[in-house]
């Protein structure tokens, strides 16, 4: 088994495209607000040019706002993207699966007990996992590809939006609507605090999920048999990936809560442009990024304060039923 | 249950008190029963009627065991007409709502059957597309209750799914829809044996398949909506009955729909009763309760499914 990773020059594009496209929209974000202020200025003041006014605003407001959110963007399409090539299954994403729902559940317990924000994340973190693990427990016995998975996710997704519904029944006003804010999925007040930490895992787990795990998955895609016949440790492997990537998408979804959807759009997109096969892991988090910070800036510009997640949301679910469409017309489910 | 259903509470009655509540005037536990219990309880038994019923028949029409208006979707439709009602238009008593989220209910059951691939449906795609529908409708609730503060206080307990909120009015009005889904249903289900056995058949056992189509979408959407608009979405009771009635009765839903609109209200009054006692001395939505008793059977059900 080849251990190189090989460079496609199509994903390469694609990749450099989106991160372009993504940084435009972020100089527009970094403009947007009570005091606009135009792009041609804030690219000058990120270059450390800009006057004291702006400044202050772009890097001390605007800016760990917008990273926060391409981080959060990277994550949960790193994340999905391994997801999907593991159950072999454009709808095997996280949010499906239940393990979006699983870290908010845990993180709303967090809220509603008025914990820390240590612990929340660290609460999201175990409730993402937790769930990872359970899935696996119920459905692993066959394998974990084919729509039963899926559908076991969205068992775990119903029961665990239940305990939710109930948790949030639990609190006082105020804490409700804060909790019901964490649960959308929301970019307004965030900064370096949950910035840095996520790009601290991004930065550790990224490598692992693309040069130690990369190769060995996209041989898995050819079939348990196939890959272990090349010699994939098809067990270890699969075991191994899911772990991390669950790490991956239950750090973003204590970062900003459960951005809905990103984890199921952006290795989908990148699938279908690069048309390559394997996770498409650079690519999917530079398209991840991008819809992420597009997301905020529509979420910004609907005249209502909207979190994130609802703008997310509202596309994911379009594109997942247009999925559903296109998949039966192909014969696949 | 009934009288369980009456009994557990704040304050604990026995069934003999209960008895004596509701049959005589003087007793000190008449205004409990009266005012509080009673229209809950019976709230329960016409809301676990409907959502029974509906999970039977649409079982029944797609032909599919994981059927469930919870599931599909058709329940958050209904949710998301009523939050926007509640948040644009300022309604806020069930005849106002209930006009709403039978639209919803009714779009979204169109939706999710088409979506699902409407007669070459499969279970998995059906269930799938209902994911789909539920998750883009919760995000839009959501966004919704968000922009109105003050509309998160008055729907929160709604969107769980509670019967707190019974009285004796909401019941009144409920009836009607409740009782013209049952009569579409009962009058559905042998033309829906027929169908069971696929389209030619049925037609050569003259009943007409599109016709038969066409009443049970509206039997659930008159169904599913009501109950939503009472007492918000409650998931897995359509599911759960259904199942729980056919080892009994076989697949004759001339059978089965009788069984069934006896079973679910029991479930879901026992689920309030359950979601009491456990909650006490608050309580425990219903609809958490259905849900996580019924979320384990539907993994069970997918488990051994081929």
């Amino acid at each position: 088994m080849s251990k190189v990773m090989v460079i496609r020059p199509r994903a390469v594009v694609i990749g450099a495209g989106a991160l372009l496209a993504m940084t435009a929209v972020a100089v527009l974000t970094l403009g947007t607000g009570d005091f606009p202020i135009a792009p041609a200025d804030v690219v000058k003041t990120l270059a450390g040019q800009g006057n004291a006014a702006q400044t202050f605003i772009i890097n001390e407001l605007r800016l760990p706002r917008v990273v926060t959110a391409i981080l959060v963007g990277m994550a949960l399409a790193a994340g999905g993207a391994v997801f999907q090539s593991i159950t072999r299954n454009p709808l095997g994403s996280p949010d499906i699966l239940g393990i979006t729902s699983g870290a908010g559940a845990a993180a709303l317990a967090v809220v509603i007990l008025g914990g820390s924000s240590t612990a929340l994340s660290l609460a999201a973190i175990t409730g993402g996992i937790g769930t990872a693990l359970l899935i696996q427990l119920i459905g692993g016995r066959r394998g974990l590809q084919g729509y039963r998975f899926i559908l076991i996710g969205v068992g775990m997704t119903a029961i665990l939006n239940g305990i939710m519904g109930w948790l949030l029944t639990k609190g006082v006003q105020m804490e409700n609507a804060r909790a019901l804010l964490w649960l959308a999925g929301s970019f307004d007040g965030r900064g370096w605090e949950e910035a840095l930490p996520l790009l601290g895992v991004l930065i550790v787990t990224i490598p692992i999920l693309a040069v130690v795990c990369g190769p060995g998955l996209r041989m898995l895609e050819m079939g348990d048999d196939v890959a272990a016949g090349l010699g994939v440790p098809v067990k270890r492997l699969r075991n191994g990936a899911l772990l991390v990537a669950s790490l991956v998408v239950a750090c973003a979804a204590a970062a900003a809560g459960p951005v809905n959807f990103v984890a199921l759009i952006a290795p989908n997109i990148a699938r279908r442009v690069t048309r390559a096969p394997g996770p498409n892991l650079l690519p999917s988090m530079a398209i991840g990024a991008l819809l992420t910070v597009a997301a905020d800036w529509l979420a910004m510009h609907s005249g209502y304060p909207l979190p994130v997640g609802v703008v997310t949301g509202g596309l994911g679910g379009a594109y997942l039923v247009w999925l559903l469409i296109s998949e039966r017309k192909a014969g696949r489910i | 249950m009934l009288v369980l259903g009456i009994g557990f509470g704040a304050r604990f009655l026995s069934p003999g008190e209960v008895w004596s509540g509701l049959t005589d005037p003087g007793s000190q536990y008449y205004r409990i029963v009266h005012e509080m219990r009673l229209p809950r309880t019976l709230l329960g038994l016409l809301v676990g009627l409907a959502l029974g019923l509906a999970g039977a028949i649409m079982q029944a029409l797609t032909r599919n065991p994981l059927a469930d208006p919870g599931l599909l979707g058709i329940n958050a439709g209904a949710s998301a007409a009523v939050a926007t009602s509640a948040a644009f238009f300022g309604v806020a008593t069930f005849s106002g709502y209930v006009w709403f989220a039978l639209g919803g209910a009714a779009a979204v059951t169109a939706l999710v059957y088409a979506v699902g691939g409407g007669r070459a449906a499969t279970p998995a795609r059906l269930a799938l597309a209902g994911a789909a529908l539920n998750a883009a409708l919760y995000s839009y609730v959501s966004a919704v209750l968000l922009g109105n503060t003050a509309s998160i206080q008055k729907v929160r307990f709604w969107t769980v799914g509670s019967l707190a909120s019974a009285d004796f009015d909401t019941l009144r009005r409920l009836t009607p829809f409740v009782a013209a889904g049952l009569v579409i249903a009962l009058l559905a289900a042998r033309p829906l044996n027929a169908l069971s056995l696929g389209d030619d058949a049925a037609r050569a056992l003259g009943a007409r398949p599109g016709l038969i189509r066409a009443l049970v979408i509206v039997a659930v959407t008159l169904l599913c909506g009501s109950a939503t608009a009472a007492c918000g979405p409650i998931i897995f009771v359509g599911l759960l009955i259904p199942h729980l009635v056919r080892p009994f009765t076989g697949p004759d839903l001339r059978w089965m729909l009788p069984y069934t609109a006896v079973l679910a209200p029991v479930l879901l009054v026992g689920s309030d009763v359950l979601g009491r006692v456990l909650g006490s001395p608050g309580e425990l939505q219903v609809g958490v309760v259905t849900a996580v008793l019924g979320g384990p059977l539907f993994l069970y059900l997918v488990r051994v499914a081929k």
